[in-house]
């Protein structure tokens, strides 16, 4: 029987290896992609409790972290290429323009 | 029984292309092993019976963020990958142990949540319809405000990344 706390543990292993993603990559795309992994994890609980519950709200819900997603994969992929026609580079580690 | 075996399956296809996506070294490979992780997503969204957001999630995910990404990867042209670039003041193992500590932070509200009672859940009630007509009632009902901040939210997205990605206005 797959309870709630099933895609919960599923759900928190997938935000972890976003994380990990994000704090080890250096590579700032696959850091974005990390950041997508995330998102994917929060819509796995939103949905597996929208189900547990028998509410749709959840779904809906899920609709607009997709919506927000697509913006931010939008708006960070045209930083990246700016920043890029700028600096030839992707790496995190050189992007240090704004450091004290 | 059947939806335990198609959870376990989905479940380590989805972690196991997470990790490829995080691990590969080549950054197109991550970007495909990225779509393989959404189509499975998608499926365990079909699996929890929330068909509308499956398709939504293939169609907006799979098909459109992903090749944004594809042509990004496409555009910068890499002479030399990142990793090899090594900085003296980057601690990967730093990373990996805030990365432990969000999960010690996650495990400690789980154990939490395992402590307080759980209430009950009632059954439905009301005729069960179509889901993507529940879906759409609510987005156009209740929701309808929040539904048109997001699309002016995509607007303001849309212009953003065009204004970034332009070389001159």
């Amino acid at each position: 029987m797959i309870t709630p706390t099933h895609y919960m543990v599923l759900s928190a292993a997938l935000f972890m290896i976003g994380v990990i993603g994000v704090m080890v990559r250096r590579n700032i795309i696959i850091i974005f992609m990390s950041i997508e992994l995330i998102l994917n994890a929060v819509n796995i609980n939103l949905i597996a409790f929208s189900a547990q519950l028998h509410d749709v709200i959840g779904q809906v819900f899920a609709i607009f972290v997709i919506a927000v997603a697509a913006a931010e994969a939008a708006v960070g992929l045209g930083i990246i290429l700016a920043f890029y026609r700028n600096k030839e580079t992707v790496n995190i580690d050189e992007m240090n323009l704004m450091r004290w | 029984m059947a939806e335990a075996v198609a959870f376990y399956v989905l479940s380590a296809f989805i972690l196991g292309f997470a990790v490829l996506v995080v691990s590969a070294k080549n950054t197109v490979h991550s970007v495909l092993f990225l779509v393989l992780n959404f189509l499975f997503v998608a499926a365990l969204y079909v699996l929890l019976g929330a068909e509308f957001v499956a398709v939504i999630q293939v169609l907006v995910y799979a098909g459109g963020i992903v090749v944004l990404y594809l042509f990004v990867v496409m555009l910068v042209n890499l002479k030399r990958p990142p990793e090899a670039h090594h900085d003296p003041h980057r601690r990967t193992r730093l990373g990996f142990g805030l990365a432990a500590a969000v999960l010690v932070e996650l495990g400690a509200i789980a154990a939490y949540g395992a402590v307080t009672p759980t209430v009950p859940i009632a059954a439905p009630v009301g005729p069960m319809t179509g889901n993507t007509e529940q879906v759409g009632w609510l987005l156009y009902t209740s929701y309808l405000i929040p539904f048109e901040i997001a699309s002016m939210l995509l607007l303001v997205a849309m212009i953003g990344a065009i204004v970034l990605a332009k070389r001159e206005l």
